[in-house]
C-alpha cells in the first residue's frame, strides 16, 4: 500500500495542461493538410492517390471544381507525397458542427492537357462565406473555448457531462483513442466528463462508424434512450464520412445517416487531443441550443 | 512434378503426400518454397486433412472460398495448413460445382474452423453438409438470401434495413436457471457483440455468442479498390493490430509479386510490430487489473500506453502506426533524433514496467481474482486450435515470428513463453514476458539497422497469382490470403484474424466461473471483434 502511494507521489502529475496550452504534438504527426489553393496545378495526382476520396474534381465548362473533404480523410499523407502544393501540418484539431464545414471547394479553369490554371475562387465551405487556407477552430482560441466551456458546463450540467460510447461499426481505433481519454494524461474527468455505462444516464453519444447494417437498429435504439437534451459526436472518418469503408451492403456509412449529429471529429483515428477539441466544442453546442 | 525450388525441411511433407495420394492430386503447385498448393476433387478433403494432421501434426489455420467461376467456371475452396515444424504451409485446393453448390464439413474433426466453414456458406451460398451447428453465422439469422461475395453481387448493393431475429438462442432449462443477455452495446468503451449467459446462482453454465455486428463488407470491398489502396483498408480491419495487418497485406502482395522488402525496411517492420505489441499488452495488463478494481495498476499502465503511442506517432507520423506500412517497404525512415526517441523508450519503459508488475505481484487481493479464473485446459485449447496469447498461455508452444521467420525475425531469437495452466493470471504472464522480450528485440533491431533503401519497386503484379502472407501480431497469427486481378486489383483477399479462432475458446473458460468475474476473463483474452466481423 505504502509502495503504490509512493509510486503515486514519485509519478507526480502526468496530465496535459490542454486547452490552456496547445497540444503538446510531435513534429512528424500527421495531423490536417494545408492546400496552397492560389497555386495548386494539378489536383489529378492527389485525388487519384488518395484511399478514401478526401479529394475529388468535378469538370465542367472549362472549368475544374476541386474538394477536399476531411471528414473523408485518413491523414495518410500520400496526397503530399505526389503534389507539392499539399503538405500535412501537425494540427490535429478539426473538429466542426456540420459537415459541411469541413468540405473545402474551389473553382480553376481547366487547361488543354489537364492541369488547370488561374485560381478563380475558392475555397469556400459549402453554404458558408469564402474561408482562408486555415479553416477550422484555431488553436489560440481553444483556452478562451476551454474557459467558457468549463463555466457553461458548470451552469448546465452542474459540472457533469455524461458520455456513453456507441462503436456502431468501427475498426476498435477509435476506441484505443477515446480509451486514452481516461488515462492520466488527458483525464477528462478534470472537466466533469465521465463515461458512463448506460444511454439513459448520458448526455452525450460519442458514436464511432461507418454504421453496419447490422448496428444501425442498435444505434437507433441507444439514441431513443438517450434523454434530451442530448447531443451526438461523430467520432473518426468512418463516423464522420463511413470512411474507407463508404456505402455497401453491410455498412450504412456515416452516423448522419442514421441519427442526427451535432459534431464531426475528423481523424483516423482522431488522437485524445482532438477528441478532447470536439467534445469540448459539443458543449458549446449544447448551451446555444439549450437557448442560454 | 518439380520439387527443387521448395524448402529442404517441406520438401520431405510433400514427397510423402504425393505418394500417399497418389492419383488422386491432380496437380501441385509451388509458387514459393514454403507455400504449396495441391489440387484435388472434394472427397480427397477429410482425408487429406486428418492424414497431415496425424502424420505431420498440421493445424488446419484457415478455410475459405473464392469465386473462379469466371475462369474456371467452379467456386474454389481452399484448406490452409500450417506445418510448424517444417516452416512451411500446404494448401488443399478444390472445386465446388454451381450446380451443385455444396461441400462437407469438417468442423466435428477440427472444431476450430466451426465458424470459417459457416462463413462460407453465407458470403458464398455453398452449403454445408454435416456440420454440426450450420446456422448462420457473418450474416445475422433474418439477412436477405444473398452472398456477398459471390461475383455477381455489388458491393454497393443497398439492402432494406434490417428487421427480426438476428439469431435463435438455444434454450438452456432447469431449476433455478435464468439467461442474462448482454449487449451488442456494452457498458464499456469496446466493441458490440451480443452475450447470452445462463446461469444457476452464480455460476456460468453456458455462454453463447452472437457476433458480426461490425460485418464491414471488408473483404469484398477489397475488390474494389487498387492494391496500394489496400493496404490502407488493411489498417482498418482492426485498428489495435493496424501495422500488422497492414504488414500481413503488404507480405501477400510481394510474395505474389516476387519483390522481396529491402534489409532495412524489414527491420523496420519488425520494431513497429513489437511496438504494436507493447502498447497493447501493457493497455491490457492495466485493463485486466481494472477489472478487477485494481484502478491504480491501470492509471500506470495507461500512463504507459500513452508514452509509447506518442513515440509511435513520433516515428511514423500516427500514434497507431497507420500510414507507416506499404507494399515494398515502408513509408518513412528515422532520422537520429528519431531512433534515440525509440532508445529513450525503451531504456524508460524497463523499469517503469518492472515496478507496474511489482506492484500487480504485491497485491494478493488482486492475484486472488486472478488465479484459477477462467482456465482453459490445454487439450481444450488444442481441439479449438486456439492461437496467440490465449494459446501460449494454454500449452500451444507456437509463435510465427519464430516458427515462419517474417519481417526481421529470422535475424533474432525470440524467446516464447508458453504455460500449462490457461487461466487469466497466466494470460496475463504472457504479456508480461512477452513485454520484456519486445524492449529487448527493439534494441536488437536498433543495435542492427542496416542501412539502404526502404522500399522495393513491387510494380503491377500479373493476374491470378495467390500468395498467402502472415504476421504474428501481438494478439496472435494474422493470415491475408490474396489472387490478384487484372489492373493491379484483388479477385479475393480473405482476412485471418487470431479473434475469429479463439472466440468459442472464450465460451469454454467462462464455464463455471460466476458473471462477475466475465469481463476479466473476456479482457484477457481481448479478442478483436472486428477483427472478427470485418
Amino acid at each position: 500500500m505504502l509502495g503504490i502511494l509512493g509510486k503515486s507521489i514519485s509519478t507526480g502529475i502526468v496530465t496535459t495542461s490542454y486547452p490552456a496550452a496547445p497540444p503538446d504534438v510531435s513534429s512528424h504527426a500527421r495531423g490536417r493538410p494545408e492546400i496552397d489553393w492560389a497555386n495548386w496545378k494539378d489536383v489529378r495526382p492527389a485525388a487519384a492517390i488518395c484511399p478514401t476520396g478526401a479529394i475529388s474534381y468535378q469538370e465542367a465548362n472549362g472549368q475544374r471544381l476541386v474538394q477536399l473533404d476531411l471528414a473523408r480523410c485518413v491523414f495518410c499523407g500520400l496526397c503530399a507525397e505526389v503534389d507539392k502544393a499539399i503538405r500535412m501540418t501537425n494540427v490535429c484539431e478539426c473538429a466542426a458542427r456540420r459537415h459541411e464545414a469541413l468540405i473545402f471547394i474551389a473553382r480553376y479553369c481547366l487547361n488543354d492537357d489537364g492541369t488547370h490554371h488561374r485560381h478563380l475562387d475558392g475555397p469556400t465551405t459549402p453554404g458558408a462565406s469564402p474561408l482562408g487556407n486555415s479553416p477550422p477552430a484555431p488553436a489560440a482560441s481553444l483556452d478562451s473555448l476551454g474557459r467558457q466551456i468549463e463555466q457553461r458546463a458548470d451552469q448546465i450540467f452542474g459540472r457533469s457531462l455524461h458520455i456513453r460510447e456507441v462503436d456502431a461499426g468501427s475498426c476498435n481505433g477509435c476506441e484505443v483513442e477515446i480509451v486514452g481519454l481516461n488515462s492520466p494524461v488527458y483525464d477528462v474527468e478534470r472537466f466533469g466528463i465521465h463515461f458512463v455505462a448506460s444511454p439513459r444516464h448520458a448526455d452525450l453519444l460519442l458514436v464511432t462508424g461507418p454504421v453496419t447494417r447490422n448496428m444501425e437498429l442498435a444505434l437507433k435504439k441507444t439514441y431513443d434512450a438517450t434523454p434530451d437534451p442530448r447531443l451526438v459526436v461523430a467520432v473518426g472518418a468512418c463516423g464522420c464520412s463511413g470512411g474507407i469503408f463508404g456505402v455497401n451492403y453491410a455498412t450504412r456509412g456515416a452516423v448522419d445517416a442514421v441519427i442526427p449529429v451535432d459534431v464531426y471529429i475528423p481523424g483516423c483515428p482522431p488522437t485524445p487531443h482532438a477528441l478532447l477539441h470536439g467534445i469540448l466544442l459539443a458543449m458549446g453546442r449544447l448551451q446555444r441550443e439549450s437557448g442560454h | 512434378m518439380n520439387l527443387s525450388h521448395v524448402s529442404t525441411d517441406l520438401r520431405p511433407v510433400v514427397e510423402e503426400i504425393t505418394r500417399r495420394f497418389q492419383g488422386r492430386l491432380e496437380s501441385c503447385v509451388a509458387p514459393r518454397a514454403n507455400e504449396v498448393y495441391f489440387h484435388a476433387r472434394m472427397d480427397l478433403v477429410a482425408g487429406f486433412c486428418a492424414h497431415l494432421y496425424r502424420k505431420w501434426n498440421a493445424r488446419l489455420v484457415t478455410v475459405f472460398a473464392d469465386d473462379a467461376r469466371a475462369g474456371d467456371e467452379v467456386f474454389h475452396l481452399y484448406y490452409v495448413l500450417a506445418l510448424d515444424a517444417a516452416h512451411g504451409f500446404l494448401s488443399l485446393r478444390v472445386p465446388v460445382s454451381p450446380e451443385a453448390p455444396e461441400f462437407p464439413s469438417l468442423a466435428n474433426a477440427f472444431a476450430g474452423i466451426n465458424w470459417q466453414e459457416r462463413e462460407v456458406q453465407d458470403l458464398f451460398g455453398l452449403k454445408l453438409v454435416g456440420h454440426p451447428n450450420p446456422r448462420r453465422c457473418t450474416l445475422h439469422d433474418d439477412w436477405p438470401e444473398v452472398y456477398p461475395l459471390r461475383k455477381d453481387f455489388d458491393l454497393k448493393t443497398v439492402l432494406p434495413p434490417f428487421q427480426g431475429e438476428r439469431h435463435k438462442f438455444r434454450k438452456v432449462e432447469g431449476e433455478g436457471v435464468f439467461q442474462v443477455p448482454v449487449g451488442p452495446v456494452h457498458a464499456g468503451i469496446i466493441e458490440p457483440g451480443h452475450f447470452l449467459f445462463s446461469v444457476a446462482g452464480e455460476p456460468v453454465l453456458y455462454l453463447q455468442l452472437r457476433l458480426f455486428y461490425v460485418h464491414k463488407g471488408t473483404e469484398k470491398r477489397f475488390e474494389s479498390l487498387p492494391l496500394p489502396h489496400c493496404v490502407r483498408l488493411a489498417e482498418s480491419i482492426s485498428g489495435d493490430s493496424s501495422f500488422a495487418h497492414a504488414t500481413a497485406f503488404c507480405h501477400a502482395v510481394e510474395r505474389a509479386a516476387g519483390v522481396q522488402a529491402p534489409a532495412r525496411a524489414r527491420v523496420l517492420r519488425s520494431v513497429c510490430l513489437e511496438l504494436e505489441r507493447l502498447y497493447n499488452h501493457i493497455a491490457d495488463i492495466g485493463a485486466i487489473c481494472t477489472d478487477v478494481a485494481f484502478v491504480t495498476a491501470n492509471m500506470h499502465a495507461m500512463r504507459l500506453k500513452e508514452r509509447i503511442l506518442r513515440v509511435n506517432e513520433h516515428l511514423t507520423g500516427n500514434r497507431l502506426l497507420r500510414g507507416m506500412a506499404c507494399l515494398g517497404g515502408v513509408r518513412f525512415d528515422w532520422d537520429a533524433s528519431q531512433l534515440k526517441a525509440l532508445a529513450e523508450l525503451v531504456t524508460e519503459l524497463r523499469p517503469e514496467f518492472d515496478s507496474l508488475v511489482a506492484m500487480i505481484d504485491g497485491s494478493s487481493s488482486t492475484l486472488d481474482r486472478l488465479e484459477t479464473t477462467g482456465v482453459l485446459k490445454p487439450e481444450v485449447a488444442r481441439d479449438l486450435g486456439v492461437v496467440g496469447i490465449a494459446g501460449r498461455a494454454s500449452g500451444f508452444d507456437h509463435d510465427l515470428r519464430r516458427d515462419f521467420p517474417h519481417a526481421a525475425y529470422d535475424q533474432v531469437k525470440v524467446k516464447v513463453p508458453v504455460y500449462q495452466v490457461g487461466d487469466v493470471k497466466h494470460r496475463l504472464q504472457v504479456r508480461v514476458d512477452e513485454v520484456r522480450e519486445s524492449l529487448s528485440l527493439i534494441d536488437q533491431f536498433a543495435a542492427n539497422l542496416p542501412e539502404g533503401p526502404l522500399r522495393a519497386e513491387v510494380g503491377e503484379v500479373p493476374a491470378d497469382r495467390v500468395a498467402l502472407g502472415c504476421v504474428e501480431g501481438w494478439r496472435g497469427e494474422i493470415f491475408h490470403w490474396i489472387r490478384t486481378a487484372p489492373g493491379n486489383r484483388l479477385a479475393r483477399c480473405k482476412v485471418k484474424d487470431p479473434s475469429l479462432q479463439n472466440w468459442p475458446a472464450l465460451s469454454e473458460a467462462i464455464l463455471g466461473n460466476i458473471i462477475p468475474d466475465f469481463p476479466v476473463v473476456n479482457k484477457s483474452f481481448n479478442l478483436s471483434y472486428s477483427g472478427t466481423d470485418r
